[in-house]
């Protein structure tokens, strides 16, 4: 079969960064907000594979970098947990709208 | 360039006017809270070393320096240029001694010394001694600047550090509302002048192309072949500043509310020293006024009539401070009168210089007796705690002294010989005969009326009728601070007239004859008639004043209401200037002005409230913002390079 162009699994990693960044300033929920940016962690993440495979096939650094993502993204999100519980003891509440005091 | 000029030998000259200032410094920073009680002997001190000096310089004036055919010339001893605007416009430090300044400043600071002591007694135990000191310091530290300048500009400093001193001292017990309103009306009223003062000075700097006195004097010559009506002009407005200083009608009425302050700040400012600083201004220019015959007959009428009004309005008035302040209106209108007092019609008569002799030595002899009269004053008013004489009355049995003192001056001020006052207004009065016969009359029965108005005083004070339970104790109680000034003016009051003033201070070197053979007998009699008829009213108890305040009621009613100036005053100023004037100006400055402040103020704060919503506490919004920012950037770069 031929392979998939490269151009297709851009779009899909971009299409997946704006979806997650949609997440991100929509999502009430901050754990949904985590998500989201797993998410675009996650389409960057596609980008190095994608390359790696298609741009330079003997070699494996792009494959290297995607562990590490994958190693920070883990770390980030025990923090982000971190983070949340908290904001939930001062604020009673995961809803990031209820975080507002430094405001006006 | 310029170079300072200090002749060496006469460098503590300007010691006169620095040790007053240093007492002026040392005790307005440290009297009231370190020196306190030492403050006047401190003052007192200063002051004696400034008049040591100034006696010093006088002697070495008229013995030795400058005399020139007879004339005393004026010697320039510093000359330090302060303020160069200009080759034309320099406001200098520059001393002029000349007979009329050296008169001035034995004058300021005999007085000022007197004065100096006569406080030690009279204001111990007050709160604030260490600053009347100061003040008092301040003040003879002007008037002997002013005198002493030799640049017009540097006067005129002086002038103003005099009117503010005056302030100061007159408002003195500030928690007095009515010494307040006093200090002001003095102060607004020369100010006033001042003005007009300020305006003929630029006048007549631009004419002259000089401030200093010395190149003023150096272009008589070829400036005043012909009377120039703008000098003429400039002169004019120079003697209205000089007329609101000196009290001259109309611009007198500041000073019988200045009688508010302490009595022996009345004895050194209004009345020997700061009020014939007009005398003094118009004296310093009189080489310049003589050129002009109209500005003369002016100076000529102003000052009889300011003499003649405050005699009117002195024999009505009660408090004994209002009337020895009417006195000395009257007196200066004496010697401004003497100063406009030449015959333009024969002008080589030796009579034309007997006017500023006779002038500069009312000066002199006025001083002593003056000052004597407020400080007898001070001393009654401090034993009868009031300030009326119907609280007086038979009080030459407690204070002979006083008594004594009072007589002998009251004799000087009516002119009966050989006291001073004789002297000085003979030349006066001859000099008027010489001139206007109808202001001499006018001068005669000013003369008379002064002789009356004192006695008037003097019968009610110390004959009359004791006034009942006021006076506790009698003189014995008063310090000897309080008597040795009185002692020694009144030796003045008696001899001054003896010092030759005249032939010292003159136009043209000595004077030719003296007027005081046949020409004395007329003012001599009607003054001695002035002080029979008070005797005869005023000596014993009786009803003959009331019934002579019945015959004349119209005119006693007039002129106990100083004739309604001030009335007239207070309608021009409130009516038509504060609603005229004041008003819009309020309004204006309400509305418009701040109004466009308040405007600027609301429409910061409406767009304010309107953008305020950007901070909202949301991270989502934050980062939408971060985010916008950076689509932003990535859509510049790709034009900016592709």
């Amino acid at each position: 079969m031929s392979q998939v162009p490269l151009t297709h699994i851009l779009v899909l990693s971009t299409a997946l960064f704006f979806i997650g960044m949609y997440g991100l300033f929509t999502r009430r929920n901050l754990i949904t907000m985590l998500m989201s940016v797993e998410l675009i962690l996650n389409s960057a993440n596609i980008n190095f594979v994608a390359f790696n495979r298609y741009l330079y096939p003997g070699k494996l650094d792009g494959i290297f970098f995607s562990l590490f993502i994958v190693a920070i993204a883990a770390a980030e999100a025990a923090v982000a947990i971190a983070i949340i519980i908290n904001l939930y003891r001062n604020f009673k509440s995961i809803d990031v709208e209820a975080a507002d005091e430094m405001k006006f | 360039m310029y170079f300072n000029l200090i002749m060496p030998d006469t460098a503590y000259i300007v010691g006169i006017v620095l040790l007053p200032l240093a007492g002026f410094v040392l005790l307005g920073l440290f009297g009231r809270r370190y020196f306190r009680r030492a403050s006047g002997v401190i003052g007192t001190v200063l002051l004696l070393g400034s008049t040591v000096l100034a006696l010093w310089t006088a002697y070495g004036y008229f013995t030795t320096a400058g005399k020139e055919h007879g004339v005393y010339q004026p010697v320039y001893p510093l000359k330090l240029p302060w303020l160069v605007f200009s080759d034309r416009l320099s406001i200098d430090l520059s001393i002029i001694l000349d007979p009329i300044s050296v008169m001035m400043i034995v004058i300021v600071t005999v007085v000022s010394l007197m004065v100096h002591i006569f406080s030690l007694g009279y204001m111990k135990g007050e709160e604030r001694f260490g600053t009347y000191y100061a003040f008092l310091g301040l003040f003879t530290f002007s008037m002997l600047g002013l005198v002493l300048s030799e640049n017009i500009f540097a006067l005129f400093i002086f002038w103003e550090l005099v009117g503010v001193s005056s302030f100061l001292l007159i408002g003195y017990h500030y928690d007095r509302p009515s010494a307040v309103t006093a200090a002001k009306k003095a102060f607004i009223v020369t100010r006033f002048a001042d003005l007009s003062f300020l305006i003929g000075i630029l006048i007549l700097g631009l004419e002259a192309n000089t401030f200093d006195i010395r190149g003023i004097y150096d272009r008589l010559p070829d400036l005043f072949a012909a009377p120039h009506p703008a000098v003429g002009l400039g002169l004019v407005l120079i003697f209205i500043g000089g007329a609101g200083k000196s009290a001259l009608f109309p611009l007198h009425i500041w000073l019988p509310d200045a009688m508010e302050g302490p009595t022996p700040v009345s004895a050194l400012i209004h009345a020997a020293t700061m009020v014939v600083a007009g005398v003094y201004l118009v004296a310093r220019l009189y080489l310049l006024y003589i050129w002009h015959e109209s500005v003369m007959e002016l100076i000529l009428y102003v000052g009889v009539i300011s003499a003649m009004l405050a005699a009117i309005i002195a024999c009505t008035q009660t408090d004994i401070k209002r009337v020895l302040a009417y006195s000395t209106m009257s007196q200066i209108g004496f010697m401004i009168f003497s100063l406009g007092a030449v015959n333009y019609h024969n002008l080589n008569d030796d009579s034309n210089a007997l006017g500023f002799s006779g002038s500069m030595f009312h000066l002199f002899t006025h001083a002593f007796f003056k000052a004597l009269l407020f400080l007898c004053a001070g001393v009654i008013i401090h034993l009868v705690h009031s300030n009326e004489m119907k609280d007086m009355g038979g009080l030459r049995k407690r204070m002979p002294l006083v008594h004594a003192c009072f007589l002998i001056a009251c004799l000087a001020i009516s002119g009966i010989p050989p006291f001073a006052g004789f002297f000085s207004k003979e030349e006066i009065l001859a000099a008027t005969l010489n001139a206007n016969k109808f202001v001499y009359a006018l001068a005669l029965f000013t003369s008379g009326l002064t002789a009356f108005y004192m006695f008037r005083l003097y019968f009610s004070i110390f004959w009359w009728k004791a006034a009942e339970g006021h006076v506790r104790k009698g003189e014995g109680g008063i310090p000897f601070s309080m008597k040795l000034p009185l002692l020694i003016l009144a030796a003045g009051s008696v001899f001054a007239g003896f010092v030759p003033v005249s032939d010292l201070v003159s136009l043209a070197g000595p004077l030719n004859e003296h007027p005081f053979g046949v020409r004395a007998i007329a003012p001599v009699g009607i003054a001695l008639l002035g002080i029979i008829l008070a005797g005869y009213l005023y000596k014993k108890e009786s009803n003959r004043p009331a019934r002579a305040r019945a015959a004349f009621s119209g005119l006693y009613r007039l002129a106990a209401h100083k004739f309604y100036i001030d009335e007239l005053y207070y309608f021009v100023t409130k009516k038509i200037i504060f609603n005229g004037i004041g008003r819009p100006a309020a309004w204006f400055d309400r509305n418009i002005v701040d109004g466009l402040m308040n405007g600027l103020a609301a429409v910061t704060a409406w767009v304010s409230a309107k953008i305020k919503g950007i901070q909202s506490g949301k991270v989502q919004d934050y980062a939408l913002y971060f985010f916008a920012g950076i689509g932003g950037l990535a859509v510049l770069f790709i034009y900016l390079y592709t």
